[in-house]
């Protein structure tokens, strides 16, 4: 990875740490009903900024993203289902 | 009897809801089951200042009607008048977290839709204001159509002005209650963002406290070492704490059953009382001082929002074996005892991965084995130094150990792809502010669970003791006769050592694994018994425990007994809280066959491979 390529959408889990996207699309399809619905319950959303804040210890998962006023943690595997564009 | 005023604190989890609810109602609270789900149902009363006396339940933490866990579904089925065992509320407090307003509204928005009398509770104002946050509650009562009260439920703050705004409320005349109008949930989520930026009268970014801890508890190398840390602080007290009231209780056990043998004549109705009674439930209260120093610890870290963090670091690994993180805590109670560990499965939502942390919790090694093991170990293993301060015995000890939690994580993972495959509701939880829990709610938190507790040992557990010294004490031993092979238990061990023998187990063992259903430990006093009992050349009666073990059992046999103890569900309490807890009778049947097969073969396997290496003789 020697190209100063920048995506300019990618998944939430390759956010790096500290910086900003704003949700794009969430794939709800990969999500199964509880799952999705829980997802919203949080504020997930097209259109809110998103902060991943810390990552698990162990294979860098569960995530714990800022969104609205709450931090929740979610999967790195729910994490690929929201697409964000990342905030300059 | 017209039934009391039912007035429901709803709100979302971390909403402060059931401070609010213990600040309302005070100690005095009962608990209970919804029936048919393992939702516990908590309520209390309030006094209105008419003297009128008002029911509250308080409402299991939802984030909206549309329920994604057992849980929320009870919230709503019991706000909508679905739910059986409960009738509809007659009116509402909602409980919101006000630094998290534009997230709460949403479920508010959607409970005002219901028209049930309501009051908004605008909680945690504190430490909204301690983020730089503040708010306009009048605002918020304007555009949301109901009175909005200011509290800070830990410190007490607004609960007076919150009573009396029921007072007004439960006075004026009710209308009746609206169908649930379902908005979509986009539509709500707009709305809620709204009145919440409405609502805010100035914000100043300050660097938060959760902020700057989280960057401590929950860094990759600091975290999972704090963790471990905070957990061995746990463990040190659960035992060190324990051993003065311990005592007390023993103590007191001992004395009950003096003075209940000096008052009754001797015969059955004595011997029932005294070796029934008495000592079996004595048996088992004594661990109520470990039971609640542990949850005194589990309580503290829910409280201060540390336990979700802890299931944040042990997550992936969880996830390894179809756990998730939240099963954390659970298990590594269970070393304790397996009883508050399963209770504390109660924090895991996901019904398929809280049955599976209930399933395996009894295999990692609780306290009860460590009397069997040292007796058994003492005995057979020699007091040898491997290396430097690593002695045998303390090797073979761990050992047990560490087949235990690997049992345990080799049952799940194949619970999880058998019986309960399923994807499991993974692990999405919110990280709530931390916060000091005040001393009171965990108070009345350790008074519930020692309740909970002494009621099984009260109802369940003396049920099966006396059904256990019925039958090592009928038909009583004539003169010349042995107690232990009169008996109907005696009669049962001589069955149960057909099944035994092969897995290298002789007629003692087999007699004590009968009484060992009531408590592990009891295993040893019962192999003590029948020693004692049996003693009739000078030779044994001379014997130490220890001496005699060695002068019966092989090694082949001590091992297989070890290998047994590591498996076997050998604790009436822990399937009677398997019951409780499950609804029923199927998964504690379940568990017991499951675990009684492993322990038979565990426990054959290492006699065959042992008699193999040569170490079947005494």
């Amino acid at each position: 990875m020697n190209a100063p390529f920048q995506p300019e959408v990618l998944g939430l889990d390759r956010l790096p740490v500290g910086s900003k996207g704003r949700v794009l699309t969430i794939d709800w399809a990969a999500l199964d009903e509880a799952e999705g619905c829980r997802l919203r319950h949080f504020g997930f959303d097209e259109g809110v900024t998103v902060e991943p804040l810390h990552l698990g210890p162990f294979g860098r998962d569960p995530i714990a993203v800022r969104v609205g006023r709450m931090t929740v943690a979610i999967r790195r595997r729910h994490a690929g289902a929201i697409q964000v564009q990342p905030i300059r | 009897m017209t039934p009391l005023p039912l007035v429901a604190v709803a709100g979302s989890p971390n909403a402060g809801k059931s401070a609010l609810f213990n600040a309302l109602t005070g100690a005095r609270q009962k608990v209970g089951n919804y029936p048919g789900v393992t939702v516990e149902r908590h309520s209390g009363r309030l006094t209105l200042a008419d003297g009128r006396p008002v029911e509250m339940v308080d409402l299991p933490g939802a984030y909206s009607l549309d329920p994604a866990s057992p849980d929320e579904a009870v919230t709503r089925d019991v706000l909508l008048g679905r739910q059986k065992g409960e009738r509809q509320p007659d009116a509402l407090v909602i409980v919101l977290d006000a630094s998290n307003l534009d997230n709460h509204l949403r479920f508010a928005l959607q409970l005002t839709e219901l028209g049930l009398p309501t009051i908004i509770a605008l909680n945690m104002v504190d430490l909204a204001r301690r983020d730089g946050l503040e708010l306009d509650s009048k605002r918020l009562s304007d555009e949301l159509g109901v009175p909005v009260i200011e509290t800070v439920a830990v410190r007490r703050r607004g609960i007076k002005e919150l009573q009396a705004a029921l007072d007004d409320m439960l006075s004026a005349p009710f209308c009746g209650v609206h169908k649930h109008v379902k908005s979509d949930l986009v539509h709500l989520q707009r709305r809620a963002r709204e009145i919440a930026t409405a609502a805010v009268v100035s914000e100043t970014p300050v660097r938060r406290w959760t902020h700057r801890l989280d960057a401590v508890l929950l860094h990759p190398v600091i975290g999972p070492v704090i963790l471990a840390l905070i957990m061995f602080v746990m463990f040190q007290a659960v035992f060190a704490w324990s051993q003065v009231p311990v005592a007390w209780i023993a103590s007191g056990v001992a004395w009950l059953s003096g003075a209940a043998g000096a008052a009754l004549p001797p015969g059955l109705v004595r011997s029932l009382v005294v070796d029934g009674a008495i000592a079996g439930v004595g048996a088992v209260i004594t661990f109520l001082p470990q039971i609640l120093i542990l949850f005194f610890f589990i309580l503290l870290l829910e409280g201060t929002g540390y336990m979700v963090r802890a299931a944040f670091l042990m997550d992936r690994l969880m996830h390894g074996v179809g756990l998730s993180g939240r099963a954390f805590i659970p298990l590594l109670s269970s070393f304790a005892c397996a009883v508050p560990g399963i209770m504390a499965t109660r924090t895991i939502d996901d019904p398929k991965d809280r049955l599976t942390t209930i399933l395996v919790a009894p295999l990692m090694t609780c306290s009860a084995r460590l009397p069997v093991y040292t007796l058994i170990i003492s005995a057979f293993i020699p007091n040898r130094q491997l290396v430097w301060g690593v002695g045998l015995q303390g090797v073979v000890m761990f050992g047990l150990y560490i087949v235990g939690i690997t049992g345990a994580l080799s049952a799940a993972y194949v619970l999880r792809r058998g019986v309960l495959k399923g994807s499991g509701g993974g692990f999405m939880m919110e990280l709530p502010k931390y916060q000091w829990p005040p001393l009171k709610d965990v108070a009345i938190g350790i008074l519930t669970r020692a309740q909970i507790f002494l009621k099984r040992a009260g109802t369940i557990i003396l049920g099966t003791t006396i059904i256990l010294w019925a039958l090592a004490s009928i038909p009583q031993a004539g003169p010349g006769q042995k107690q232990s092979e009169v008996s109907i238990a005696g009669h049962i061990a001589t069955g149960i050592e057909h099944v035994v023998k092969p897995i290298g187990f002789n007629h003692d063992i087999a007699l004590a694994l009968l009484p060992a259903m009531a408590a592990r430990e009891v295993a040893v006093s019962a192999i003590a018994t029948v020693y004692s009992l049996d003693a009739g050349d000078d030779a044994a009666a001379n014997r130490t425990l220890v001496q005699n073990l060695q002068h019966r059992w092989s090694l082949a046999t001590a091992l297989a007994f070890l290998a047994w103890f590591v498996f076997a569900p050998q604790c009436i309490s822990t399937i009677a809280v398997t019951r409780r807890e499950t609804n029923g009778w199927k998964w504690p049947l379940f568990m017991v066959t499951y675990l009684f097969a492993l322990a038979y073969l565990a426990a054959g396997a290492t006699y065959w491979i042992a008699v193999a290496a040569g170490l079947g003789g005494t």
